[in-house]
């Protein structure tokens, strides 16, 4: 496991293989994380590759975007509108009942109890016209700003951090300054795994012009194994760091005097804030617990190098501080005027595909619409554009606040599309209860079952899946990109902004008749440059009348895109030209950096959460996928080994992590890339794929004042060992339904469903497990009492239908994955899956022939081939015919046919010699 | 005397009995000791020694009796052995030191050793003396099954053990239709669990064997020949032949009517030797702590032990543990030690019944106690050392079940 965790994201160089585009290849872009990778997809996405054209991958996929294919199947997809009935069973309606019913609840509920009693809370997997046409029905015409997304759980503090500095959510760089750089510092990133295609231009830069690359993290990442300084930073201290660079920069000179005076507002409180914080380096190393030497290394090279992108994640954004240290981070380069120059700026690694689309389209609670906010002049504003009867007058309540309204029953009414908060969001058993409260519940979604839909949603709604939907996405780096459909939706799956446009009709409002996502993107590209005269920084108004083919064919690009632009910028901010009152950037001092919560005797640990290599998000999409359930197939906590010790936790070993707030039970995995005193959890598994590993209910709920968004990577924990007696796998072509007291996680396997599993049942307890997902009558089985070990497998016609294997230790289950994915097994591949290896197996020696010491034919004829020419020969060598002798005519009979046979050879090769020889007399005589 | 030298220099050891015990008893002392002893061998088998064991594969018809003989003629004389061939001593007179035998000569000895063997035993039922009816022993009895072959014929064979499965099986193979009847609930019920032996006789009724359990015969009918024989469940089954296979009863009447102590078997010491001085026995006419062993195995270890104490060396002989080994080609049956471990024995088993494999192992206290191995025997011959060595054998167990692991491709 450990290797495991330290391999660096697998990538697939397609620059040099790639194959000639098809008529029927489809440019679209990854669904993924938010470096937008773009990918060309073969019709119904038999194969996805990297979209060499693409400027953010050239042709690069991670491991989860080359698996893309694999996970397109409809297994588990929701098909058809679904409503929940008395039994608690969802029935299929029609989509003009369901949409009827959304609207009239909708209608109903705002009659009733006023607009802010209903909300929506959506996904940066979601389309910008989908956000859009949401975002628009909410703010405009049912006239509550309850829109959030689970951007808020990602990016929200570098939106609140970007709006303080630059007055607006504009990220100044390009991946281009990654490639240029001379110093890339990654805060909070785990970029290797997370945003692997930009890591690798990283590593390029690093081996092609000698970048130097710092890595500040709690954790000792994959990351940061390829760090040539890796600060191993205190959880909450990355503002006292960046303060102690901020003063260190002043004390060493390395300002931009000319930049701060001419661009800039606010610097002397906020270097007087950071003196406060960190006076020196010494200051500096106790609040951060970093060595003074690596703190001076840092602030050297940090002075020195003009070419310096910081680029952040979530590690920054997650935090109760997040936008203090966004801003902290964002201080140290407006200083430096390394601001929107190549290879010189502060970048946002954003966590999802559109993210960013959301964010522009003002599709969270804190924003209005097109990055405006809700200024009365804002407001007046879009409500003029939207013709809107309606308009939201104020912010609506952030995602956290939002459940919590849930919870008290402010709000009644919830639509949820494309997440899943009753797993991800913090405290996420309270999100699950607040969610069973709600009058109405609706999900938009791909899924039959979720946490979430299996937290009492009444209505399902089919929506289109990454392939069959067409949209635009936007990614890290402002650039928009078109997302296009591949293959026919399934069912009556449709697209989020059509339902959203068609709840809207029949909620009566006019504004809402879009016959293709062209004509809402047209509509969104207008209002981006609606009166906007260069006053805000997101105007796409170059965009505004694409005609339909135009927007089909539309080419990466970045925004800013003003009409008459013929292409937009890569950077902004190099020369000024900030979107606060007086076009100025503002320097913000930071509060003290403290974290929400204190440890306590209880609760002693601090748990971190993030993602694995190759997973994303709850797994709806990459967990269908088995190559990528191979990496790291079960939800583990990473811990300290001396914390391990200290609490009797082993490592492969399991362990319960609780918190205030909730438990789960993980694989444990004793490392030291994880400090003492802190503990791991990735955030993947949910209820559809383990048994007790929702991390997000673990979760403390405090947020950051200003983006609401949570600190999800220091909540206080306490971990305990926990041990079972058996623990293994099943491999089972149909689902498996585990009883209570089995701890499970599920992936995908080939043509199946691979379970792995540990409990404390009795044998009876398992064989009946076993007989009830096998049923059938050949099976071939070993159990060792010695080891309490039980294996097998059940055949229908030669084809494995469920393998097991169960022991105290965790047997290994590669062989196992291996033969469950072939049709046929023979005699000793069934052997094989009992033993657990692919060793010479039984029945190798031939047929029997000598009974006393058990030598078979093959055995004998392998002396015969090193020389032996008698039985008492082939004795001594095998010790076959050596104590009754009476296999000893057989031996001879075996030696005689072996002799006879090479003098035949001999013989022939004799021919063969003279036939040679003839045939050069023949070519001598012509 | 005729016949015999008379070489006073040296000590006249008699071998009554000329069979697999007595062969290997002479081979082994001849070796170690060449000059010491005046053999004389007397069998009452119209033939030199062969390998009882391959009697199934001469009725199967896969090796002729000559193929079968232990030791060519010039061997014996080579070794300098007198061999007597279809004489029977029927008097040991022990205070004389002299062997009478059937042809009313007498022999006198310094030493003798009884390798006399053992014979087929039949049920004590109606007809079992009716011609037809024959025992499954020497090369007569495979002589006398043979002219069953052809078409049509249908045999019985009464037993479930290894003997009767073996005939059956050779029966089988000339075309016999054959069906096997077994008093117990499974087959080799001495050797087998319960599952070993169903995987066995779904094996066995593959190679066209019709297998009848819980198959209690009481009667053999006929007039003047074997016609059909009754069962006690009521049913009766048509044959024109009836094998019994119920198992030995070793030949201790010289020994008993020679005053010797006698239980099932010959009563021997940890030398072999029996309660009179100079008188010997070996194989499967003797009993050794209460066992009469009825294998081939403990009765050439028995042959080795007396052999090196009569060449003057150190050896004593502690016991056997044994194995069964099935000779039946194609159905491969191995079976050692406890093989059922019961109690607090553990047991490690595999099995695949549609592939017709069953290995079990019975461990206790990490030493291997004993095995049952159907279908697939490979390994047998390290895990019978390991029972018999009680070798710690925890960090083995995944090779004795499944064979080491495969080497690396270099």
């Amino acid at each position: 496991m450990l290797d495991e965790v330290l391999a660096p994201a697998a990538l697939e160089n397609l620059h040099n293989s790639i194959a000639p585009v098809q008529a029927t290849t489809t440019r679209s872009t990854c669904p993924y994380c938010g470096v937008g990778c773009g990918v060309l997809a073969s019709a119904n996405g038999a194969e996805v590759i990297g979209d060499p054209a693409h400027p953010a991958n050239f042709g690069r996929l991670c491991s989860k975007g080359s698996a893309l294919g694999e996970t397109l199947g409809l297994g588990g997809r929701l098909l058809h509108p679904m409503r929940r009935q008395a039994d608690g069973a969802f029935a299929r309606v029609s989509w003009d009942v369901a949409l009827d019913e959304a609207a009239g609840g909708f209608r109903r509920i705002v009659d009733e109890h006023g607009p802010d009693a209903v909300a929506v809370y959506l996904s940066g997997q979601l389309l910008t016209e989908d956000y859009y046409v949401a975002n628009k029905l909410m703010k405009g015409f049912i006239g509550s700003a309850n829109v959030d997304t689970n951007s808020r759980l990602c990016m929200a503090s570098t939106v609140a951090g970007h709006k303080r500095a630059f007055g607006a959510d504009v990220v100044p760089g390009c991946y281009e300054d990654l490639d240029e750089a001379d110093l890339i510092v990654l805060v909070g990133s785990n970029a290797a795994w997370c945003h692997p295609i930009l890591f690798q231009r990283i590593m390029r830069n690093k081996e092609e012009r000698g970048a130097k690359l710092v890595v500040i993290d709690t954790r000792r990442t994959p990351t940061a194994e390829s760090a040539d300084l890796f600060l191993q930073i205190a959880p909450g201290a990355d503002q006292a760091l960046f303060c102690g660079l901020l003063v260190n920069l002043a004390k060493v000179g390395a300002f931009d005097a000319d930049y701060i005076r001419q661009y800039t507002t606010g610097f002397e409180s906020a270097l007087t804030a950071a003196r406060n914080i960190a006076p020196s380096i010494e200051a500096t190393a106790m609040s951060t617990q970093l060595r003074e030497v690596d703190i001076a290394a840092f602030f050297e090279l940090f002075a020195r190098t003009t070419r310096t992108v910081t680029a952040f994640s979530q590690g920054v954004n997650q935090s109760a501080q997040g936008t203090d240290k966004v801003n902290a981070i964002i201080n140290c380069h407006l200083a430096t005027g390394r601001v929107g120059k190549p290879g010189a700026s502060p970048f946002s690694l954003t966590g999802q595909p559109n993210a960013m689309g959301g964010r522009e389209v003002g599709g969270l609670a804190n924003s209005l619409a097109a990055h405006m906010g809700f200024e009365p002049a804002n407001i007046d504003r879009v409500r003029r554009f939207w013709n809107a009867p309606r308009m939201a007058p104020r912010e609506g309540l952030k995602a956290v606040q939002m459940f919590d309204a849930i919870a008290r029953g402010d709000i009644k009414a919830l639509w949820v599309v494309g997440t899943n908060p009753a797993a991800s969001l913090p405290n996420a058993n309270a999100a699950r209860d607040a969610l069973s409260k709600l009058e109405l519940f609706i999900v938009s979604d791909n899924v039959t079952s979720n946490d979430t839909i299996n937290s009492g949603a009444h209505l399902l709604l089919p929506a289109q899946a990454w392939g069959e939907k067409s949209g635009a996405v936007t990614n890290s780096e402002r650039r928009i990109s078109r997302q296009r459909a591949f293959m026919p939706a399934p069912g009556e799956a449709r697209a989020d902004w059509a339902i959203f446009a068609d709840v809207a009709r029949r909620m009566g409002f006019a504004g809402f008749d879009y016959g293709v996502a062209a004509d809402v993107f047209r509509e969104h590209a207008a209002l981006s440059a609606f009166e906007n005269d260069a006053t805000r920084a997101f105007d796409i108004g170059g965009l505004a009348r694409l005609s339909d083919a135009e927007y089909d064919a539309l080419e990466p690009t970045q925004w800013p895109i003003r009409d008459g632009d013929g292409k937009g910028r890569a950077r902004l901010f190099a020369d000024g030209a900030f979107f606060s009152q007086g076009g100025r950037a503002t320097f913000i001092a930071p509060a003290k950096p403290t974290l929400a919560t204190t440890l306590t005797k209880d609760f002693p640990l601090r748990l971190n959460t993030g993602r694995i290599r190759d997973q994303w998000h709850t797994m709806t999409r990459t967990g269908a996928s088995p190559r990528l359930a191979r990496h790291l197939p079960e939800p583990f906590l990473e811990i300290n080994p001396s914390d391990a010790a200290d609490l009797g936790v082993e490592d492969g070993g399991f362990a319960r992590v609780a918190t205030p707030y909730g438990s789960c039970v993980l694989r444990a995995v004793a490392t030291d890339r994880q400090p003492a005193g802190h503990v791991f959890a990735p955030i993947h598994w949910t209820d559809e794929t383990a048994e007790d590993a929702r991390i997000g209910a673990l979760v403390a709920p405090f947020v950051d004042p200003f983006s609401g968004q949570p600190e999800s990577k220091a909540t206080p924990a306490i971990v305990t060992p926990l041990r079972f007696a058996r623990q293994g796998f099943l491999l089972s072509r149909n689902p498996i339904t585990l009883p209570e007291g089995v701890w499970w996680t599920r992936v995908a396997v080939a043509d199946g469903y691979g379970y792995r599993v540990a409990a404390d049942l009795s044998d009876d307890g398992w064989t009946d497990i076993i007989r009830a997902a096998s049923a059938c009558e050949d099976v071939a089985q070993l159990i060792d009492e010695t080891k309490s070990l039980f294996s097998g497998a059940a055949f229908v016609e030669d084809r494995a239908t469920l393998i097991w294997a169960l022991a105290p230790v965790s047997p290994s289950w590669d062989l196992a994955l291996e033969l469950f994915a072939r049709d046929r097994l023979d005699q000793s591949e069934r052997l094989s899956l009992l033993s657990g290896r692919s060793g010479r197996q039984l029945t190798d020696d031939g047929p029997l022939v000598c009974s006393c010491f058990r030598v078979g034919q093959k055995q004998i004829e392998a002396a015969i081939q090193q020389g032996c020419r008698s039985a008492p020969d082939v004795g001594e060598a095998t010790r076959a015919g050596s104590n009754c002798g009476s296999c000893r005519p057989e031996i001879q009979r075996l030696i005689k046919i072996s002799l006879a046979a090479e003098s035949a050879m001999d013989l022939a090769r004799e021919d063969q010699t003279s036939m040679k020889e003839g045939a050069s007399d023949e070519t001598v005589g012509f | 005397m005729t016949g015999l030298k008379d070489c006073s220099s040296r000590e006249k050891l008699v071998v009554v009995g000329a069979g697999m015990a007595a062969t290997r008893f002479v081979e082994e002392l001849t070796n170690r000791a060449p000059d010491r002893y005046d053999i004389l061998v007397i069998g009452d088998e119209p033939r030199l020694a062969y390998n009882r064991v391959l009697l199934s594969s001469v009725l199967a018809g896969e090796l002729s009796v000559d193929d079968i003989e232990l030791k060519p003629r010039q061997w014996w004389r080579a070794a300098g052995v007198e061999v007597l061939s279809g004489r029977k001593v029927i008097k040991i007179n022990a205070a004389a030191r002299r062997l009478l035998l059937d042809n009313g000569e007498s022999v006198d000895y310094s030493k003798v050793a009884l390798a006399t063997g053992s014979r087929a035993a039949r049920l004590p039922i109606e007809g079992a003396d009716l011609p037809g009816v024959h025992v499954f022993r020497d090369v007569q009895d495979v002589e006398a099954m043979s002219r069953l072959e052809g078409r049509g014929a249908r045999a019985l064979v009464v037993g479930g053990g290894l003997l009767g499965l073996e005939a059956a099986y050779g029966l089988a193979r000339r075309g016999v239709d054959v069906t096997l009847a077994h008093v117990m609930d499974r087959l080799m019920e001495r050797q087998l669990d319960a599952v070993g032996a169903d995987i066995l006789r779904r094996l066995v009724e593959e190679k066209g064997v019709r297998v009848l359990l819980n198959a209690n015969a009481t009667r053999i009918n006929g007039s003047g020949r074997v016609e059909n024989v009754e069962f006690a469940d009521g049913q009766t089954i048509p044959v024109d032949a009836v094998i019994f296979a119920v198992g030995i009863q070793p030949n201790a009447d010289l020994a008993r009517q020679a005053g010797l102590d006698v239980g099932r078997g010959v009563k021997i010491d940890d030398g072999l030797e029996t309660s009179e001085s100079g008188v010997f026995a070996i194989g499967e006419c003797a009993e050794h702590r209460g066992v009469c062993y009825g294998l081939v195995e403990p009765a050439y270890e028995q042959g080795r032990v007396l052999a090196m104490r009569l060449a003057g060396q150190e050896a004593s002989y502690g016991g056997s543990v044994v194995s069964t080994n099935l000779k039946v080609s194609g159905v491969r049956v191995f079976s050692a030690g406890d093989y059922l471990g019961e109690g607090d024995a553990r047991r490690i088993v595999c099995k695949d019944p549609r592939m017709g494999i069953y290995r079990k192992l019975v461990v206790r206290d990490d030493r291997l106690m004993g095995a049952i191995l159907v279908g697939d025997t490979n390994g047998a011959a390290d895990i019978l050392d390991l029972i018999r060595s009680g070798a710690d054998i925890s960090s083995q167990c995944d090779e004795l079940m499944f064979g080491p692991p495969m080497r690396e491709a270099a």
